[in-house]
């Protein structure tokens, strides 16, 4: 039990989810991760992919379908039946990014270039991309390489690595 | 309590072992802790992300976000990161005589 209190060294993030609020959780973490002097490497994999897809990544959104934690500007727990009504998911998604950027959190764009500035690695998983028919091509021109699962634990060795 | 000695001087740190009052802090000690924490000597450079943070945090009480701080102090992310390797956040302000900052951005 006496390693509880080392320090953290090194993580890998994994954002596997491709909505608004599945995306930005591993930016906040690997962004704190590189201010804390820590090691950091974001994977993204599934649909979490459309965060590094150059044509989607300005237009992640947040959904309401489905979502029992939704609430209504006023506090009150949003009806799940409502998620469907049309403009619901794109006027949530308006509100959230309004909220993000009073906390001076930036686009997803905006914040994936801070990240890589801070020495973090950014990379596409290899089976995500054959999935979807992507290729190297869509990504954002930012992401440092494409892995396989075996690559991403050698890039993880002596790190911790977080699932969101 | 906690104190330590710069430069022959006792001062009161925090928890995080910053500095516990900003007015005890100057350019001197600035130099010190940056030695201490591996950072080497400080530069012009270091001193506009110092005192660029010592005035937000003189404004506004806490030290501002890496965003803010890399728009308006014209040291973007990467020079930031080179100037303070071992993280900004962590470093940045204990050499600044600052508290930790309370943000996660």
């Amino acid at each position: 039990m006496s390693n509880q209190t080392e320090e953290i060294k090194k993580v890998s993030i994994i954002v596997s989810r491709g909505s608004l609020d599945g995306v930005y959780p591993g930016l906040i973490m690997s962004n704190g991760a590189r201010m804390e002097g820590i090691e950091a490497n974001l994977f993204f994999t599934f649909f979490g992919l459309d965060a590094i897809v150059d044509k989607r990544m300005d237009k992640l959104s947040i959904s309401t379908v489905g979502n029992a934690a939704m609430r209504l500007p006023w506090g009150q727990k949003m009806p799940t039946w409502l998620g469907i009504i049309p403009g619901m998911a794109s006027f949530a998604t308006s509100m959230m990014k309004k909220e993000m950027e009073k906390l001076d959190v930036p686009p997803v764009r905006e914040f994936l270039q801070m990240i890589k500035d801070t020495g973090a690695g950014i990379y596409a998983c290899k089976l995500a991309l054959d999935m979807f028919h992507l290729t190297k091509n869509d990504l954002w021109e930012g992401v440092d390489d494409i892995l396989t699962v075996g690559d991403f634990y050698q890039k993880s060795a002596g790190g911790l690595i977080l699932f969101t | 309590m906690a104190t330590k000695e710069i430069l022959g001087k006792v001062l009161e740190i925090d928890n995080d072992g910053h500095l516990k009052n900003p007015s005890d802090w100057n350019e001197e000690i600035a130099k010190a802790l940056a030695a201490e924490e591996g950072v080497g000597e400080l530069n012009e450079r270091h001193f506009l992300v110092i005192n660029y943070m010592r005035k937000e945090f003189q404004e506004k009480g806490d030290a501002p976000s890496i965003r803010k701080l890399t728009k308006e102090s014209g040291v973007d992310t990467k020079e930031l990161y080179q100037l303070f390797p071992k993280g900004p956040a962590k470093l940045a302000s204990k050499i600044a005589g600052l508290p930790k900052p309370k943000g996660c951005i």
